[in-house]
């Protein structure tokens, strides 16, 4: 599996404008409707069942990065998304410490190899030193989605 | 120091997603015991049992046979408990 399989490059945000946990979820789920990568009509339903599951748990894992998510049923394609705080984010997080780098992730509920697969490929490489120095650095959509390519290629 | 391991599989539909890697890494930090993870799936990975994100790596799939050791004074219930969550598919189906 690679980012390229369900990072929606066009919905990579490189300056959140919200600064809290619901409405940075809020914002970067607009982003994937935007793109046509989720139906405008579920948004707010997304948004709800993925602010539930971190309310159940914080994927605020530590080390500054979030990974977001939820198995959802009327997710027909996973499709996934980056947003990058410049100020930090309040995610409740494991370490306490502010979220500057939110990977979002929305699966379809019978499809859990598949999305155990592209949670492996985020947190092999959030777990890198440099690549969450990098993308915490990336200032533009695009200098976010070269490091994604990079991270793809092996590099 | 005891060591100690125990070999068990994933039980629960869904695998080892971030919740139950989330219930494994909160009950292995309850123990003084370093605890480490092999999976056994296609691509054998291993993981320190008190990392959550390295727990998530192990993708591990329904069906995957896993190998949970520790290393420590409670080496024998820390492995005795921790394949017991998983035994218990983690409260799930």
């Amino acid at each position: 599996m690679k980012f390229s399989e369900f990072i929606v490059r066009d919905a990579i945000v490189s300056a959140l404008a919200a600064d809290e946990r619901d409405s940075v979820i809020r914002e970067l789920v607009q982003a994937l409707a935007a793109q046509g990568a989720v139906p405008r009509a579920l948004v707010e339903e997304i948004v709800r069942a993925v602010i539930d599951r971190e309310k159940n748990g914080s994927t605020g894992f530590g080390k500054g990065v979030a990974v977001p998510h939820v198995k959802h049923a009327r997710i027909k394609k996973m499709v996934g998304t980056i947003g990058r705080s410049v100020g930090g984010i309040d995610f409740n997080a494991l370490d306490h410490q502010p979220v500057y780098s939110v990977v979002l992730l929305l699966s379809p509920d019978n499809q859990p190899k598949q999305h155990l697969e592209a949670m492996n490929v985020v947190f092999s490489h959030l777990q890198r030193d440099t690549f969450r120095r990098f993308l915490r650095q990336a200032a533009t959509p695009q200098a976010i989605g070269d490091l994604l390519d990079e991270a793809d290629q092996g590099k | 120091m005891p060591i100690a391991s125990k070999e068990v599989v994933i039980r629960n539909k869904l695998g080892l997603h971030a919740r139950p890697a989330m219930q494994f890494v909160d009950l292995a930090n309850r123990f003084s015991s370093k605890v480490r993870v092999l999976a056994r799936g296609e691509n054998p990975v291993e993981a320190d049992g008190k990392s959550v994100m390295q727990m998530i790596t192990l993708a591990a799939v329904e069906g995957t046979p896993m190998r949970i050791e520790a290393d420590g004074a409670d080496a024998d219930a820390a492995v005795t408990e921790l394949a017991a969550l998983i035994d218990a598919k983690f409260g799930e189906d």
